[in-house]
């Protein structure tokens, strides 16, 4: 047991969104598989169908997706939100939007449906006019998370992406908005696969968000360089697929650990695999979790904001020009 | 070799034209096939659809377009010489039981990935083909096994459904104390493998069917496929009669290209746009 955001979690895993997260009976198996908190995939202000396929593309040391962020659109998923109601497992609901208008009018709707968090996703790649505007400026970001805060009674994640140029300033403009928690990192690129005999990228949509082991490294560097800016708690992720990977990610600062490409190659019993082995390290190695959050920055305990305050924030130089 | 990561171009080797409304693509290829399984098929520049491998040989395979939607009318079209991107095999496929004693059950171009499975399985099974008219009929030379047919307007053989057949079958099985069906697979219209599934259930007979979502990945991520709680393209397609009366989805809801759940009839009309 681990309490997040005062919210009763069976295991430190979460489920990314955009993974499974399409009804409640996906969602309560994911749960049922080890998945401490599982989140929908990701609720915009009106219908959209995403791009045509291909849209999501396994390259073996990851994925490519570009699937443009379908929904039904909040006010048109009465049957999801009653089947919902009744669930038995905690519930983040990612909501997204193209201006802050759009993300508070979503918010203050989904709010009411009674998820345990709400997490805004301000890093999708995938459409030309959604979200990652807002997760590499952080003036944006302040201004949509203050704005959404202030109309929702649940805790509020940000999640960010890895295309921030600075992403520990953008967490800090999060933190200073009022989040209760970040949530990185979304999709890292965006890259392109060009058929080479076709002469066209695979993608519908050309380009696409990359996932996966292929990201793990740029991650593990954005919890670690998120970790020292902020005092709130990280859910992290990015190619997290195995027990190791977990402790990794723990060890860079976060507090929990999301997977989603994983479940491509473990399947949806992945959750209950990486706990086990989670806990199979930590026995082996006589520690606890909470002794390894954090644990990998020089000189503070990592677990202690007020330790963490004394190492300063930016005792480890961003890399030039963000990802790559 | 087709893997299941990004599609390999593949040219169309070679196109049977079966009547107006079907046609079977061939690729010189090899891929790890079991009846019931399914390979992504990407038209560069337009879309890319689910479609089951209804030929296999080590070295060939096809795949059989029944010319409905705009991707399906475009596919049909497709010549020898044409490019197409393939990726695969997704999906479980059919567990096959060796015995004599098991009924195969196909509803119009649900012929397609039944074909194989007929092929593997014992001579003596019990074989309907329901289709609109005798102009819908596949394969007409494929099987050596017999084949009962029904059509909807009485122009080959029984007019009437596919489990009119099927119901007196199990019912003249049951009234001569001959061996009753140890498993009837299915692949057709959702409401006639829930038609075929009902029957069978009534009957205590175990029952496998093929599902039909929207798709994206293929390969269980995305969730644009799941039918309750299940991923038909990672679970299934092929469903046993224990996982679908745990399926409240089944033959009622489907989801939208935008998530939205709708009652079966909606979801199949856009689907056959």
């Amino acid at each position: 047991m681990v309490t997040f955001l005062g919210i009763e979690l069976k295991t430190p895993l979460v489920l990314a969104s955009g993974i499974l997260g399409n009804n409640a009976g996906i969602l309560s198996r994911v749960h049922g598989a080890g998945c401490g908190l599982v989140t929908m995939k990701s609720i915009g202000p009106a219908r959209r169908d995403g791009h045509n396929n291909p849209t999501v593309i396994d390259l073996g040391c990851g994925m490519i997706n570009a699937v443009g962020l379908p929904t039904p659109g909040y006010n048109n998923m009465d049957a999801e939100w009653q089947a919902l109601s009744d669930r038995d497992f905690p519930l983040n609901a990612s909501i997204y939007g193209g201006s802050v208008t759009e993300f508070v009018e979503v918010a203050r709707f989904v709010s009411d449906q009674g998820p345990d968090c709400i997490e805004i996703n301000i890093s999708c790649p995938n459409s030309d006019h959604h979200g990652m505007l807002f997760g590499v400026d952080e003036k944006a970001a302040h201004a949509v998370t203050a704005a959404v805060k202030r109309v929702i009674d649940v805790p509020l994640i940000a999640k960010l992406t890895p295309a921030a140029p600075d992403i520990g300033r953008i967490a800090k403009a999060c933190e200073d908005a009022g989040a209760d928690a970040i949530c990185a990192i979304n999709t890292a690129g965006p890259g392109m696969v060009i058929d080479i005999e076709a002469k066209m990228p695979v993608l519908a949509f050309k380009k696409g968000g990359l996932s996966g082991p292929m990201i793990k490294p740029i991650a593990v560097r954005c919890v670690y360089d998120i970790f020292r800016a902020v005092s709130i708690p990280i859910i992290g992720l990015g190619g997290v697929t195995t027990g190791e990977d977990a402790v990794e990610m723990l060890m860079a600062g976060a507090t929990l650990v999301g997977m989603g490409s994983a479940v491509r190659y473990r399947g949806i019993q992945v959750f209950d695999m990486v706990n086990q082995e989670l806990n199979d390290w930590l026995a082996a190695h006589h520690t606890t979790l909470d002794n390894i959050i954090g644990a990998a920055h020089p000189g503070d305990s990592g677990a202690d904001p007020e330790n963490k305050k004394q190492a300063g924030p930016d005792t480890i130089p961003a890399p030039p020009g963000g990802t790559p | 070799m087709i893997f299941d990561q990004k599609p390999k171009m593949l040219f169309v080797a070679e196109k049977t034209v079966h009547n107006p409304y079907f046609s079977t693509l061939f690729f010189n290829a090899a891929i790890d096939f079991h009846p019931g399984r399914f390979i992504m098929v990407w038209i560069p520049g337009m879309d890319e659809k689910p479609y089951t491998i209804s030929f296999h040989t080590p070295a060939r395979f096809g795949i059989t377009i029944e010319a409905k939607g705009r991707f399906s009318r475009r596919a049909a079209a497709l010549s020898p010489g044409d490019w197409v991107g393939i990726r695969g095999p997704f999906g479980n496929g059919f567990d096959i039981i060796p015995s004599p004693d098991v009924a195969v059950v196909a509803g119009g171009c649900g012929m397609a990935p039944l074909a194989p499975l007929v092929e593997r399985l014992d001579p003596n099974l019990y074989f309907v083909h329901g289709a609109r008219t005798k102009d819908f009929i596949l394969y007409s030379q494929r099987f050596a096994v017999k084949r009962h047919f029904t059509t909807d307007d009485g122009s080959l053989e029984h007019r009437g459904f596919v489990t009119d057949l099927l119901a007196a079958e199990i019912r003249r099985r049951k009234d001569q104390a001959q061996p009753q069906f140890d498993m009837v697979y299915a692949c057709g219209p959702e409401m006639m493998m829930h038609a075929v599934f009902t029957l069978c259930q009534a009957h205590g007979i175990p029952c496998q069917v093929s599902l039909e979502r929207y798709m994206r990945c293929g390969f269980g991520v995305c969730g644009a496929c799941v039918c309750s709680d299940r991923v038909v393209c990672t679970d299934g397609p092929v469903f046993h009669s224990d996982q679908l009366q745990k399926m409240t989805d089944f033959n009622r809801t489907a989801l939208l290209k935008s998530g939205q759940p709708v009652a079966l009839s909606e979801y199949v009309s856009w689907r056959c746009q």
